[in-house]
């Protein structure tokens, strides 16, 4: 009984053995608000690796892809079972994209995906992502009339009326370039150049103006250039083609440091692809236009900026490859073991006699998701320390504070207080601090974790920089995730340090001598 | 050679453990006395009292029976059990402090009792062993040499929880610098030794009993006003009288005063040794005190005086 009391009054009176565990406090809180942070953060990775990619991925070792994919597709839902839930076959070539910006041509280097509309949904979240709110629910290849952009991204007008006017200005421009170039007499520049080289930026004429052109579509230009099949950028698009946001957009501060999108193209621009075609030893490079017709923003920047979407017929047609492809993408039941099913697909196709690899996500982002992982522990590690260090303070304090007590535990012995009950008083002291300080640390930690994003607008507000800078991330909102079992973990280790630390001077308070004890000034 | 042989045997008291000694001695010693201990705790004050007691003295009897064996063939002679006419006697007591490389010897043989119901004065000057006297007696220390006899039952070789129950329950102590534990209040320092017997259970079981008696004690040492005070907001007779009412909660069978007056001036020491002698008087209770001051010590029923570590004749 006296050892509660004493413990209680202790802590209720030592407030220099309350200091000593401010460390302990901060130690705490900080751990939380990093667990927390990082745990935001990799779920947040993960939804964004994941979010693309589906479960289990094929991937043909070679460019020209596999054949016979329904069979191959039977005897994976053969294997697989109840578990699947979607499969859908693509195509991922390395491709580059021009895209046309006042006049001038900017290349970027992509993954451009062909991907089957029907079945690509079910496979990945693929569709969630994208800018048009129709293409959400149900998304194609053909330019939408109008509806893009939202609160986070300010779209300029797009669509077909902007295609229009586009086209019309074009035409409108060329019409006086021609009209210039009559006048000062200069040979004007070939149409047979033009229409070899369609450009998306320099639109070909409509027809009337004797200008007209035709897509690359080679057949198209055997036939007879009736006003049906003329391709008229006001009415007609090419192929539809998805843009990651980072692709078609660069994000900014302009003048009054406000952060804007700058849009390279929109949807309804044209941009040019040019990517290989099939045929070992020798591919062709081929160069098509497209029309932009969405954007898609996974909020990872490896992805918003490398990948490029089309339809996988147009691709196949495109390269040559039949009816072949590159990956097969499975989409498990939430909760499957994901390892275990690639296993077992291994097992069935084995790495040696089948020209693919099978893999999960995880596999393929293995290194992103580690080097997470290393930082959260690295982190957790240091800050331990940090908390070991604090003990080592304890360890001082009580030291100081059972000299300082001597007289009081003579005291006790006198009265018949046993060395293992004076010993109590002291481990229940530390126990009693270190729940102290982990519990305020803790509160202090969970409330920063909550009010994260109004401390992150303080923080801005008095140092001037912002702490996520929304050019550099995509979030406008600090993810965090509290994981209970986290929390209590590093409650209980710290307590523990802090009654580790409180075992020495305990022991030296229950050898001490009644008599030296009571004599002691 | 006697004194050598009892001196080999009382350091070894002291510096073996408990169950070292079990070993070499008599087995069922230990665990019969824990087990005692353990079971009293249900039972009401008075009835734990009167049951310790028997625990304490059968405790006492298996250990002075097995010093007996330990040490008869050397000392046939020594009469290990004391008439039981004295409460508390001390023999040959020997005990010397180290300073450095040079041993002080402090008390040179000390032989002398108290009658239950006495209340003797120890008198003597600064450095005569006084204090150290009563350490000993009240088990605080070990003697170098000598035997201390309670109740006819040998205590100075008992193991640390055997004087521990002892000093909780049968010796009342009280000190020259009151020796209050300035986090608690009144009530609680009087409570304290309650507290340190019963476990947080037993202690909430009887506590309406418990803090009951403690106002008693406190009202009759005159500090009923000052329950919830700390010693700090005390003043010294104040903080003697709490410790006297402290001394008293276990209804110790002894109560051993070291210089209760010498830290008061002269009319609050009076007081707090009218309370003593009214303790001594109405209850019978018996006080064992220490002092320098001759005049006070004329207030006991008998003086003893202490010289150079001996008590003079």
């Amino acid at each position: 009984m006296y050892k509660l009391l004493l413990s209680w009054r202790y802590l209720r009176t030592r407030y220099i053995a309350l200091a000593s565990i401010i460390s302990v406090t901060l130690g705490v809180g900080t751990l939380i608000v990093v667990n927390s942070v990082m745990a935001g953060f990799s779920h947040e990775m993960h939804i964004r690796l994941h979010g693309i990619l589906s479960d289990i991925i094929f991937e043909a070792h070679s460019q020209d892809g596999m054949e016979n994919v329904e069979e191959l597709i039977t005897e994976i839902r053969k294997v697989v079972g109840d578990e699947l839930v979607g499969v859908t076959a693509a195509v991922h070539v390395p491709a580059m994209i021009n895209i046309n910006y006042h006049g001038q041509m900017q290349p970027r280097q992509v993954n451009l995906i062909g991907v089957d509309e029907a079945t690509y949904a079910e496979v990945s979240d693929f569709s969630q992502y994208l800018m048009h709110p129709e293409n959400r629910s149900k998304f194609d290849f053909l330019l939408r009339e109008s509806g893009w952009g939202d609160d986070e991204h300010a779209i300029p007008p797009s669509g077909w009326p902007y295609r229009r006017l586009k086209a019309n200005y074009e035409r409108e421009q060329e019409l006086q370039r021609r009209m210039l170039q009559n006048a000062t007499g200069e040979a004007p520049a070939g149409p047979g150049e033009l229409a070899e080289h369609p450009q998306p930026g320099t639109l070909p004429l409509a027809e009337g103006t004797g200008l007209a052109t035709a897509p690359v579509d080679p057949f198209n230009q055997l036939k007879p250039q009736s006003a049906e099949n003329v391709f008229n950028p006001e009415k007609d698009q090419y192929t539809g083609i998805i843009l990651g946001i980072a692709m078609g957009s660069v994000r900014q501060r302009d003048a009054r440091g406000k952060v804007r999108d700058v849009y390279l193209c929109r949807p309804g621009d044209d941009v040019q692809v040019a990517f290989a075609s099939v045929g070992m030893p020798l591919p062709k490079i081929l160069s098509e236009n497209f029309t932009v017709v969405d954007f898609y923003e996974s909020k990872m920047s490896e992805y918003d900026s490398g990948f490029a979407f089309i339809p996988l017929k147009a691709m196949q047609n495109s390269r040559g490859m039949g009816d072949a492809v590159t990956t097969i993408q499975l989409k498990l039941k939430t909760g499957a073991d994901l390892n275990a099913v690639r296993d077992k697909l291994q097992a069935r196709f084995p790495a040696e006699e089948f020209p693919f690899r099978i893999q999960t996500w995880r596999d393929m982002q293995g290194p992103l998701l580690a080097a997470v992982q290393m930082e959260t522990t690295l982190l957790n590690i240091l800050l331990f320390m940090i908390i070991a260090v604090a003990g080592f303070g304890i360890l001082a304090t009580f030291f100081m504070i059972v000299v300082e007590k001597t007289k009081d535990i003579g005291i006790l012995k006198a009265l018949g207080a046993p060395g293992r009950g004076v010993m109590s008083i002291f481990l229940g002291y530390g126990f009693s601090l270190g729940l102290v300080g982990s519990g305020v640390g803790m509160l202090g930690g969970l409330l920063f974790v909550t009010y994260i994003n109004q401390i992150a607008k303080v923080v801005e507000w008095i140092t001037g920089h912002e702490v996520f800078d929304p050019t550099v991330y995509y979030f406008s909102k600090i993810p965090t995730i509290v994981e209970p079992l986290t929390v209590a973990s590093v409650v209980a280790g710290s307590v523990l340090i802090a009654v580790l630390a409180s075992v020495l001077p305990a022991l030296r308070a229950a050898r001490l001598h009644p008599v030296e004890a009571l004599r002691y000034e | 050679m006697s004194s050598t042989v009892i001196r080999s045997h009382g350091q070894g008291a002291k510096n073996q453990e408990p169950g070292a000694r079990v070993r070499e001695g008599e087995a069922p010693a230990e665990p019969r006395v824990e087990g005692s201990v353990l079971r009293v705790q249900d039972t009401t004050p008075a009835a734990i009292a009167d049951s310790n007691r028997q625990v304490l003295s059968t405790q006492y009897s298996v250990h002075s029976a097995h010093s007996a064996k330990t040490v008869r063939s050397a000392t046939p002679q020594s009469s290990l059990r004391t008439p039981q006419s004295s409460l508390l006697a001390a023999k040959k007591l020997e005990k010397s402090y180290r300073k450095g490389r040079l041993e002080v010897p402090v008390l040179k043989g000390v032989d002398f009792a108290v009658r239950p119901g006495e209340f003797v004065a120890i008198v003597g000057q600064s450095g005569s062993g006084k204090s150290t006297l009563l350490h000993l007696l009240g088990t605080l220390d070990a003697p170098d040499s000598g035997e201390i006899h309670f109740e006819g039952n040998r205590i100075d070789n008992l193991p640390a929880s055997g004087r521990d129950v002892l000093r909780n329950k049968y010796f009342g102590m009280i000190f020259q610098f009151y020796h209050l534990l300035p986090e608690l209040t009144m009530l609680e320092n009087v409570l304290a030794p309650i507290m340190i017997r019963f476990g947080i259970w037993n202690y909430f079981w009887k506590r309406r009993e418990h803090v009951e008696r403690a106002k008693q004690l406190l009202d009759m040492v005159g500090l009923s006003h000052r329950l919830t005070h700390k010693p700090r907001e005390l003043s010294g007779g104040e903080m003697q009288r709490t410790a006297i009412a402290r001394a008293l909660i276990a209804q110790p069978k002894l109560l051993l005063a070291d210089e209760p007056t010498g830290n008061l001036d002269q009319q609050t020491g009076g007081e707090i040794l009218a309370i003593l002698k009214q303790l001594h008087r109405a209850q019978g209770l018996t006080i064992l005190m220490v002092t320098h001051d001759p005049a006070i010590a004329r207030q006991a029923d008998r003086v003893v005086r202490l010289v150079e570590g001996k008590v003079a004749a």
